[in-house]
């Protein structure tokens, strides 16, 4: 069973030499986002940068977080994480981006700036 | 499911040197034990007292619903008398009741580990839930909260007078707490397992375990975040749910929602597991339909996730997502059905003996099913929109949670009575707290369905002459209610000292619980237990129960 | 010690082996991360549900952020990953040097990232970014992105300190040798630490990329 990567290198030498490139990459893909969200890509500003992020993250977490090696058990929980996210986001969006106009937030409030809302006795 | 090679090793009873209770003496032997056993009696003692805490709110709202004026409480007493009922009946009685203590004693002994996975986190937990119960308690002494146990914005932000943050934080220290035992439960389950004991051997309690803590461990964060988000609009002043600042406090319902749907799916996952434990036991037949049970509770897990946005139907959210909500929500009852007609079908030639645990079980199917069809009826969006807000999503509820995880509850801790404590309990005394908790209830809230579809609204301590005859039945019925909930607590407290020393299987019951001493011994088992077998081995498979037996089954109504 | 001495001293209460304990603190540790990522997930749908509703607010929002500290944070939180890595694989190849050196690193980039933290809040105060009275831009869902500016830094920083105060207490447990290198702790704190960065590497083009071309 190589499972937990008990076949890990055994000396400092072997260790960077695995993940010194990764750290470069990351540092990569850093300047990458910076640089391109200076570029007038409109809408595409946010995919980049997004799909950036990502990328870093996958690189994080195959290489700094072991998902890398063949236990099913932290694949199960990752996706896990994931999928429910998916949950989260698709059916608030599924209210949010159909509401009629009339019950979306700001369409029907004052749009200068309110004075300090008026709150109630704050007990605490 | 019997580990044959520990059977013939196991006394009935353990010396005194062995027994987790005397193992070892002392206050500190308790308060700081890893013990999964002695954690899921401290976990008892704490949400007992909880339990009447939250109980005394609903003892103030019935007596001053009796008459329709207001006598015994204020408006704004009566608010904060419903809201601490319900924050600490969900978060401090209900959530944690079956997970943390049936399922802290009995997971470790049913899948014949020593511990569970982290022991020490199982008792860190327990202190974390200990400082939250401080903190409500605190929230309590200090005059309470009012904004119902939904936290509401933009009324708990801006709006509500009460101890909006204490309470809050005291909901989100619980949930940490659950948190941790339910990481603990899920990685029990997957690495401790004993050989053999391949999944689909598991008891249909250790599955419902488990789900149950996946649901926790991916909901109770999204509470905890959006509590932290109404902590930091109300007490500094940053706007997240601000619709004068273009927030949306729509946006709270969601967020809330989405763990406060799972979280019914908490508070009845665990009462299913329990219920396919006693069916089958006081039916002495094997479960019918297995599998589909196994995949019933992954379904209902799965798809809890996805219909949370039934609860806000006429909160602004857009029809589109009503439509979607209310589709998904029906989904999510096929499993429930499932279910049930599987317990129905498990009784069916089954040689069924009606002890307590058994009137608890059969009670659950019933409540549990009346609770389940009026859910389908608040899914779909017409008949919610004319019953949102009244008495009628109150009685629903209640038919799930009281009915249903209540009595779960009870039934599941009479059950496993003699193996936690070594003593029987009264059989008769117990029979009758459970026909009396069956009535009860149906007193207390089988009138809320009626006047609820008559336009009684929730929330109100005054309301028309022409509901008093429901709310006078409903009160009168919470005091059957009452003392169905009180009279185990004597009788349990009695068997202490003078039951009957229980053997090591007093219910002749299969489940490695079953295969050690009762009370365990510290270590669970003496013999390491394998299991060769699947669960409820009853009677051998393929053959049929041992009724068949009896004098031949003869098809009714037909005139042959 | 020897290697199977020190295995027996690692191993904790209810693990026969240590390659299942050590399996065990993994899982776990990644199954309280899932948890964890479910919390952060709550802000970021809200963020992402004002920010389609108020495009503009946010665009002006966020050009006011500090894009030389934020990349300069994450730049120290990724480097930190590095090193916490190192001393994961350090403590479980028995290496105690790398390891001691490697954690010594990484708890100092943590609190060099709070340094800087704390140097660009007090610009921000100074800028009057903090939702309320007297806020810069007069767009009120402007301060709907400070808001969660705030809440969503304040809370990642509140992660780091936690992992921070773990790192240091690892280190000074295996400095003394109270803890022996063969414990699943260090991968458990590890993965932790990881995912307080992960969480950065997704804050970063939200809060701070936003606007800027
Ligand atoms: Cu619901």
């Amino acid at each position: 069973m190589t499972g937990l990567g008990e076949n890990l290198p055994r000396n400092a030498g072997a260790i960077w030499h695995r993940i010194l490139p990764v750290w470069v990459g990351l540092m990569a893909l850093l300047a990458g986002t910076a640089a391109g969200a200076y570029l007038p890509l409109g809408r595409f500003n946010l995919v980049l940068s997004l799909a950036i992020a990502v990328a870093k993250a996958t690189l994080v977490v195959l290489f700094f977080m072991q998902l890398r090696r063949p236990n099913p058990l932290l694949r199960l929980a990752a996706s896990a994480a994931l999928v429910f996210m998916a949950f989260l986001f698709t059916l608030t969006f599924a209210d949010v981006l159909t509401r009629a106009a009339p019950t979306q937030p700001g369409t029907v409030t004052p749009q200068v700036t309110a004075p300090q809302q008026a709150t109630g006795q704050r007990a605490f | 499911m019997s580990g044959i090679t520990a059977e013939r090793a196991v006394p009935d009873r353990p010396s005194r040197a062995d027994s987790y209770l005397t193992v070892e003496t002392g206050l500190a032997s308790w308060l700081l034990t890893t013990d999964h056993k002695r954690i899921a009696l401290l976990y008892m003692a704490a949400i007992t007292v909880f339990f009447f805490v939250g109980g005394a709110g609903a003892v103030a709202m019935r007596i001053e619903l009796f008459t329709p004026q207001a006598d015994l409480l204020s408006a704004d007493a009566y608010n904060r008398a419903f809201t601490f009922h319900g924050v600490i009946m969900v978060w401090f009685f209900l959530i944690p009741s079956i997970p943390v203590i049936l399922g802290n004693f009995l997971l470790p002994l049913m899948i014949g580990a020593r511990d569970l996975a982290f022991p020490r986190l199982n008792l860190i937990s327990w202190y974390i839930f200990i400082a939250a119960g401080a903190l409500a308690a605190y929230t309590l002494l200090a005059g309470g909260v009012d904004t119902g146990w939904t936290f509401y914005t933009p009324l708990s932000t801006a709006f509500a007078n009460g101890h909006v943050l204490a309470a809050a934080t005291a909901v989100f220290v619980a949930g940490f707490s659950t948190i941790a035992s339910a990481v603990n439960f899920i990685v029990t389950t997957h690495l401790l397992r004993a050989p053999g004991l391949t999944w689909f051997r598991l008891p249909l309690f250790v599955w419902a375990l488990y789900a149950t803590s996946v649901v926790m461990v991916l909901a109770t964060p999204v509470l905890a975040m959006v509590l932290l988000l109404i902590f930091a609009e109300r007490a500094f002043g940053i706007p997240i749910f601000d619709p004068l600042r273009g927030g949306d406090p729509v946006l709270f319902q969601h967020l809330f929602w989405f763990y406060s749907h799972p979280a019914v799916y908490i508070m009845i996952l665990p009462s299913f597991g329990v219920i396919s434990e006693l069916v089958t036991c006081y039916a002495r037949r094997r479960v019918f339909g297995y599998s589909f049970m196994v995949y019933a509770i992954l379904w209902i897990s799965l798809v809890g996730f996805l219909v949370w946005g039934h609860h806000m139907f006429v909160s602004g959210q857009s029809v589109f997502a009503s439509l979607a909500f209310s589709l998904l929500s029906f989904v999510v009852a096929v499993p429930s059905a499932i279910k049930v007609f599987n317990w129905t079908a498990t009784l069916y030639r089954g040689q069924i003996v009606f002890d307590a645990p058994m009137i608890y079980a059969l009670g659950f199917i019933g409540l549990f099913t009346i609770g389940g069809l009026t859910g389908l009826f608040l899914a779909s969006v017409p008949v919610d929109v004319h019953v949102t807000d009244t008495y009628f999503v109150v009685a629903h509820f209640h038919y799930i949670m009281v009915g249903g995880a209540v009595s779960a509850f009870y039934g599941g801790l009479t059950f496993w009575w003699p193996k936690m404590t070594g003593r029987l309990y009264p059989e008769g005394w117990a029979r009758f707290a459970a026909v009396m908790m069956f009535f009860g209830f149906g007193f207390t809230f089988f009138p809320m369905f009626i006047m609820g579809f008559l336009g009684m609204p929730r929330r109100y301590h005054v309301y028309p002459e022409e509901f008093q005859v429901w709310h006078v039945l409903a009160s009168a019925g919470a005091v059957i209610l009452a003392a169905a909930y009180l009279l185990p607590m004597g009788y349990f407290a009695w068997s202490l000292v003078w039951g009957r020393r229980a053997s090591a299987n007093p219910w002749d019951a299969t489940g490695l619980e079953w295969q050690t001493s009762s009370p365990p011994p510290r270590e669970n088992f003496l013999v390491s237990p394998a299991v060769d077998r699947g669960p409820y081995d009853y009677h051998p498979a393929h053959t049929g129960p041992p009724s068949m037996e009896r004098e031949p089954h003869r098809p009714q109504g037909g005139q042959a | 010690m020897s290697g199977a001495a020190a295995r027996e001293a690692t191993l904790q209460k209810p693990w026969r082996s240590l390659r299942r304990e050590r399996e065990a603190v993994s899982f776990g540790t990644w199954v309280f991360v899932a948890s964890e990522a479910m919390f952060f997930a709550g802000p970021l749908l809200a963020y992402a549900a004002y920010r389609s509703l108020w495009p503009e607010a946010f665009a002006a929002a966020g050009r006011e952020t500090d894009i030389v500290y934020g990349t300069v944070n994450t730049a120290l939180l990724l480097t930190s990953s590095l090193t916490m890595a190192a001393a994961a694989e350090g403590a479980r190849a028995r290496l105690r040097r790398l390891t001691l050196t490697c954690l010594a690193a990484t708890a100092a980039l943590g609190l060099a990232f709070l340094v800087v933290k704390g140097f660009e809040y007090r610009e921000d105060i100074h800028k009057h970014l903090i939702p309320g009275a007297g806020f810069r831009l007069d767009m009120p869902p402007a301060q709907l992105f400070f808001a969660f500016y705030w809440l969503l830094t304040g809370v990642h920083a509140l992660h780091l300190s936690i992992g921070i105060g773990i790192t240091v207490t690892l280190l000074i447990q295996a400095w003394h040798g109270s803890r022996p290198l063969p414990s699943p702790a260090f991968e458990g704190a590890g993965l932790y630490w990881h995912f307080v960065d992960l969480v950065w590497i997704f804050l970063y083009p939200l809060l701070y990329l936003m606007g800027r071309s």
